[in-house]
């Protein structure tokens, strides 16, 4: 059972971190619901 | 033979009304909120001129403060002047408001931009002596037009008010009663576009005294479009720069990748030089008003004054190979491409490390990586962090997976081969290029042999697509091939010429 399991998720990635395509790639293997996800440019 | 960097020029324009007025937080907020608390503190927390330029990193911009020099000087820089600080830089200089309204009244080719009589002549004399100005330019400004005149195109024909200290003293007219490409607020951004492009230009060809007629080609690169309802970005801010700077011989084209393009431009200037099919390129961005008090809301709110408060341009020249100026290793160009993903490991692989293997080199064989040198003093009160050294922190996190450096030279990795950031937050004019003129230096002085110029664009503003960009080329020492080989031609020919004597000879005594 992970932390993010049965959850939905907001993710807002970052263009000079983390980009949001790579964290919903890190959920997948959760039963996590992604409702929203943007990468975004913080400059 | 590589193509070499001959020379690079930045401005910038202290523009405080226009941070109330232009800036896309503060004209926002009056639309959204009116009486807003934020939008009357605004002009109470703005920078003096003599502020302005004696803030660090702006006198790191112009050229006048290094890198190292900024980087030994504690964060937050708000607070700190540069000792002696000059409008005058190295690489370029400092504009004050009213000049730089000037410049945007000389970029206006259409008769869209009127200025108050008394406002015309107070700035003539710093306009018309500009040596750099291409002669049908220096008289650009006129005779003016009375207040009432512009205020009546304010208030009855959606004209754009230029303001300076708190009055109007001109204003930008709609070039068109419905196209909404032409409409004033257009037709002003896209001017201050091509009046701090021009002036980059004209900063460069007077810096480093180049003759405007050597010109063959311009890459414009800023973040702006111009064109009609039919052809909404047609262009061309480059030939239109190259214009105002009396590059007769120049023809030029606009190249896009949001913050990307200026990297972009550098290797296509580098590809169309080293080809020979115009053998020296300009590559040129000017900068953008809508950036200005994007991040004053936290600045104001954290006791700081307004940061973002000057307009950016750069310019730069790519030439043919003369055997002196460092080299642009087209051969050691990365680029993030459609299927590289967008891991950190991906992207940081794509535009690092996978030029770096095509040239047998580490990550540490890079002695500076010029990366989005955005200033942290504007970024971290605003919650973005610190993007320079985030970005080094990946690069150095990779070069420890690759098994080139220790896990624990991480810290030490973003001080040796990476800078602190000071180039203002106007989109692309931080991006890879605020180094270029500080690595010719360097390079040239021999206290650096190689460096990486690293672009990376938000694509998925525009909302085309999802991906971003990101594209880098290395720089390093020119080691005069050009002067050897030519030696060696000569001594070639020198032999041949001995050896067929000698034979001659040797028939006659035969």
């Amino acid at each position: 059972m992970s932390l993010f399991d049965d959850k939905k998720i907001i993710i807002i990635g970052d263009r000079d971190g983390i980009p949001a395509p790579a964290i919903e790639e890190c959920l997948k293997g959760t039963s996590a619901e992604i409702v929203f996800s943007s990468t975004e440019c913080f400059v | 033979m590589f193509p070499v960097i001959k020379g690079a020029a930045y401005i910038l324009a202290h523009t405080p009304d226009m941070v109330l007025h232009n800036g896309t937080t503060q004209t926002t907020e009056r639309t959204v909120n009116p009486d807003s608390e934020y939008l009357k503190q605004v002009p109470n927390n703005l920078r003096s001129f003599e502020q302005f330029v004696s803030y660090p990193p702006n006198q790191t911009f112009i050229g006048n403060l290094s890198p190292s020099e900024l980087g030994e000087l504690d964060l937050p820089w708000y607070d700190k002047q540069a000792e002696g600080a000059s409008s005058d830089g190295k690489y370029g200089e400092i504009f004050q408001q009213d000049e730089f309204i000037g410049w945007i009244k000389l970029a206006d080719v259409f008769n869209l931009v009127s200025l108050e009589k008394d406002f015309t002549e107070s700035i003539r004399q710093s306009i018309e002596s500009r040596e750099g100005l291409s002669e049908s330019f220096r008289t650009a400004l006129g005779e003016g037009v009375s207040l009432e005149k512009i205020e009546k195109e304010i208030a009855e024909k959606g004209a754009e008010a230029l303001i300076h200290d708190g009055k109007t003293v001109g204003c930008v007219k709609r070039a068109h009663d419905i196209d909404p490409n032409l409409n004033a607020h257009v037709i002003f951004e896209n001017l201050v576009s091509k009046a701090s492009g021009a002036m980059a230009l004209i900063s460069l060809l007077e810096k480093h005294q180049i003759d405007p007629l050597d010109i063959d080609y311009v890459l414009e690169c800023s973040e702006e479009a111009c064109g009609d309802m039919n052809q909404r970005g047609g262009g061309n801010f480059a030939k239109a720069i190259a214009e105002v700077a009396g590059c007769k011989n120049a023809t030029g084209s606009d190249t896009r990748s949001f913050c990307a393009a200026p990297t972009h431009a550098l290797i296509n200037a580098s590809a169309l030089a080293q080809s020979g099919i115009y053998p020296n390129v300009v590559i040129v961005g000017g900068g953008s008003t809508a950036k200005l008090g994007m991040n004053g809301k936290d600045h104001i709110k954290k006791g700081l004054p307004i940061l973002e408060d000057g307009v950016a341009g750069f310019a730069a020249l790519i030439s043919q190979n003369d055997g002196v100026h460092p080299i642009l290793r087209t051969d050691l160009v990365g680029k993030h491409m459609v299927g590289t993903g967008s891991s950190p490991q991906a992207v940081i692989t794509s535009l690092i490390t996978a030029p770096l293997d095509r040239g047998n080199l580490k990550i540490t064989d890079i002695d500076k990586y010029s990366v989005e040198m955005q200033n942290p003093d504007v970024t971290k009160p605003a919650g973005a962090g610190d993007v320079p050294l985030a970005n080094y922190k990946m690069i150095a996190a990779l070069g420890v997976m690759r098994k080139e450096m220790e896990r624990t030279d991480i810290a030490d990795f973003t001080k040796k081969h990476g800078m602190v950031g000071w180039a203002p937050t106007q989109g692309h004019i931080p991006s890879g290029v605020p180094y270029l003129g500080f690595a010719m230096q360097d390079i040239m002085e021999g206290k650096i042999h190689r460096a990486m110029i690293v672009g990376k664009g938000s694509l998925f503003l525009g909302r085309l697509t999802n991906l971003f960009d990101g594209v880098s080329i290395v720089i390093e020492t020119n080691p005069g091939q050009v002067e050897e080989e030519a030696t060696v031609s000569k001594d070639e020919v020198r032999q041949m010429v001995a050896e067929a004597m000698r034979s001659f000879a040797a028939s006659l005594t035969e």
